[in-house]
């Protein structure tokens, strides 16, 4: 009896030595990850703040010896900085509120309305997602400058407005799960689908609406190509053409700057997550689990 | 009464008439009324480009004269064109490494941060951190890490005694520059496998154990089957993305050296607002097409043999 209690004895003390040496390691392997993951945060935020000519010194400096604030200002001299800030700003407030009205309207229709070809008619949104953006991009183009709005913001702004694929499938999902015994309720009492949308449905959704206006925000902030092709004149430059056009520039080779400039471009995405990091994670997980 | 206020009046009786509908064809109005914004945009920003993009294909267009029609001249010239196969062999090269790698490395970060532990959600948002900043930023700031004489990445390999390449500057590891640079965005994928992860019945790997299954085997018999679906979204949509790479090259590399990493989006642009070739780009566009979809049909239809979908569960939407 005894020694049938030491050998358990024993085998529990071996397995808490395995769970420690376990635990540890994955802590260490997240750890080091973790870090590999963050240094090119951590390094061009260090190297925003380095003196001029620091980005071809070597070893390189991690922290900065001294730390020269004015990199921030200079890229302000230098290039029309807040200018691309504003027109980065009109193009993705834009763009981000035709893709919330387009999407949640037509989403509202596949979730909760009964018209003859629905379902196929969900199918082709489903499709439209495959198809890669190059096949329509040389056509795209040439439609716009045949209506002489190249180098506008128009042609940025105006295709979210006309039902984005991805934000309808991700809206109609969430849509389907809202209760529908609150819609008939509301249509007992004479609310038409118009009320209904707004009343119901929008007010319910807002994580699910907060999920798309943030992906819609990355996705147009970040956006390179499709300014790249539009904008031509440099005062229409957008935040993205711009901090680009920076290397390019005299003086805007330094390191410092650019990573300044950089810093200043990111700022609004990584703010904007830490704000809505629940939803967002949320609607990844909701599209990719259901997909 | 004028002609005028007779149509009128006309139009609004039938107008009046019209509104006595069914239930069902009032419902039907309002429902394509929802719609409308959609259909509007399918046809004009897809189905229209698309009909454009075929017949441009089959022309010569360099936007100052009107388009020729020349046949499947472009077709065939993409077969004797050297760079077309090279950018796309680096294309699909790039694809075949780095999809694959990270989704592996994804998914073995998902493991870990799927065990017990204490402060997975700050290690989840660290990981999930980079792919909220894709493309031109991150390209700016790998240009600089990869640099070959100042970069921090050849500095951190030189002190453990390794003499870093020239990353972009070569083109012998060019390529391999990007595939590192891919994994710093794996985040997404990491939250997807996660969740999947979580979705596992705890009951399946109890039941195994109780078999004398050890962890291999549970992730072999129990963990890979249960997430295949996931993984076949991830690979699929990883798939499609990559081969569509182009704000990485474009930026950091131009597509050098020596075509090192010409891909093969960027080299659809420089022919269409470049060169002005949009007709020889329409028919680029379309071979892309095809790879795409070829490449889906392929992972699709392969799933059969590799992902396991819960019997009696509806699988897709």
């Amino acid at each position: 009896m005894a020694r049938s209690y030491g050998i358990r004895h024993r085998r529990s003390w071996q397995r808490v030595a395995r769970d420690a040496v376990r635990q540890t390691s994955i802590y260490v392997l997240l750890l080091v990850f973790g870090v590999a993951v963050m240094m090119p945060f951590l390094w061009t935020l260090s190297s925003s703040l380095k003196p001029a000519g620091a980005g071809i010194r070597f070893p390189p400096e991690f922290i900065p010896k001294v730390v020269v604030w004015d990199n921030y200002p200079h890229v302000f001299r230098l290039i029309p900085f807040a200018m691309y800030a504003r027109n980065s700003v009109l193009v993705t407030g834009f763009a981000v509120l035709g893709e919330l009205l387009s999407a949640s309207l037509v989403a509202f229709a596949f979730a909760r309305l009964r018209f003859p070809g629905r379902n196929v008619l969900f199918l082709v949104v489903l499709a439209t997602m495959m198809i890669p953006y190059p096949v329509t991009m040389v056509p795209t183009f040439i439609m716009f400058k045949l209506i002489h709005v190249v180098n506008t913001f128009l042609p940025l702004i105006l295709p979210p407005y006309f039902g984005p694929a991805f934000s309808i499938f991700l809206l109609r999902q969430f849509f389907l799960t809202i209760n529908p015994e609150l819609d008939e309720a509301a249509k007992v009492d004479g609310a038409n689908e118009l009320l209904i949308y707004w009343r119901i449905i929008v007010p319910l959704s807002k994580p699910a609406l907060a999920t798309v206006a943030m992906f819609s925000f990355m996705a147009n902030w970040n956006d390179f190509l499709n300014p790249l092709i539009y904008l031509s004149d440099n005062s229409m430059y957008t935040l993205a053409l711009g901090v680009n056009f920076l290397r390019s520039f005299r003086g805007g080779g330094d390191l410092s700057l650019q990573m300044a400039a950089s810093v200043m471009f990111v700022a609004p995405c990584i703010l904007l997550f830490f704000i809505a990091q629940r939803y967002i994670v949320q609607g990844i997980v909701t599209t990719g689990l259901k997909g | 009464m004028t002609s005028a206020e007779a149509r009128l009046k006309g139009a609004v009786t039938a107008r009046g008439q019209g509104l006595h509908l069914t239930t069902h064809q009032r419902e039907a109005v309002v429902g394509y009324l929802f719609l409308s914004p959609w259909i509007v945009g399918f046809l004009v920003f897809l189905v229209g480009p698309m009909v454009a993009s075929v017949l441009l294909s089959f022309t010569q267009y360099k936007v100052i004269k009107a388009p020729v029609w020349i046949g499947l001249a472009n077709y065939q010239r993409m077969f004797s064109d050297d760079l077309f196969y090279h950018s796309l062999r680096v294309t699909v090269t790039y694809t075949a490494i780095s999809v694959p790698l990270g989704i592996m490395a994804a998914l073995g970060i998902a493991i870990l941060l799927n065990q017990k532990i204490v402060a997975s959600g700050v290690f989840r948002t660290i990981y999930y951190l980079p792919s909220i900043i894709s493309g031109v930023a991150v390209a700016i700031v790998f240009a600089w890490i990869f640099n070959f004489r100042f970069g921090i990445l050849n500095y951190l390999l030189s002190l453990v005694g390794i003499e870093g390449p020239n990353w972009l500057g070569s083109s012998r590891y060019a390529l391999s520059a990007f595939v590192i640079m891919s994994l710093w965005g794996i985040g997404g994928t990491v939250v997807i496998f996660l969740a999947a992860l979580q979705g596992v019945p705890q009951a399946l790997y109890e039941a195994a154990e109780i078999d004398g299954a050890g962890s291999w085997r549970r992730f072999l018999n129990i963990t890979l089957p249960m997430i295949s679906p996931a993984i076949l979204f991830v690979l699929i949509m990883g798939v499609i993305g990559t081969l569509q790479t182009f704000t990485q090259a474009y930026i950091m590399t131009g597509g050098g050296p020596a075509n090192a990493t010409l891909f093969y989006l960027l080299y659809l642009y420089k022919n269409a607002f470049n060169w002005f070739e949009m007709g020889y780009a329409s028919a680029l566009a379309w071979l892309l097409f095809l790879v795409i979809m070829a490449c889906t049909l392929l992972m699709i239809r392969s799933s059969a043999f590799w992902v396991h979908y819960e019997s009696g569960k509806e699988g897709g939407v």
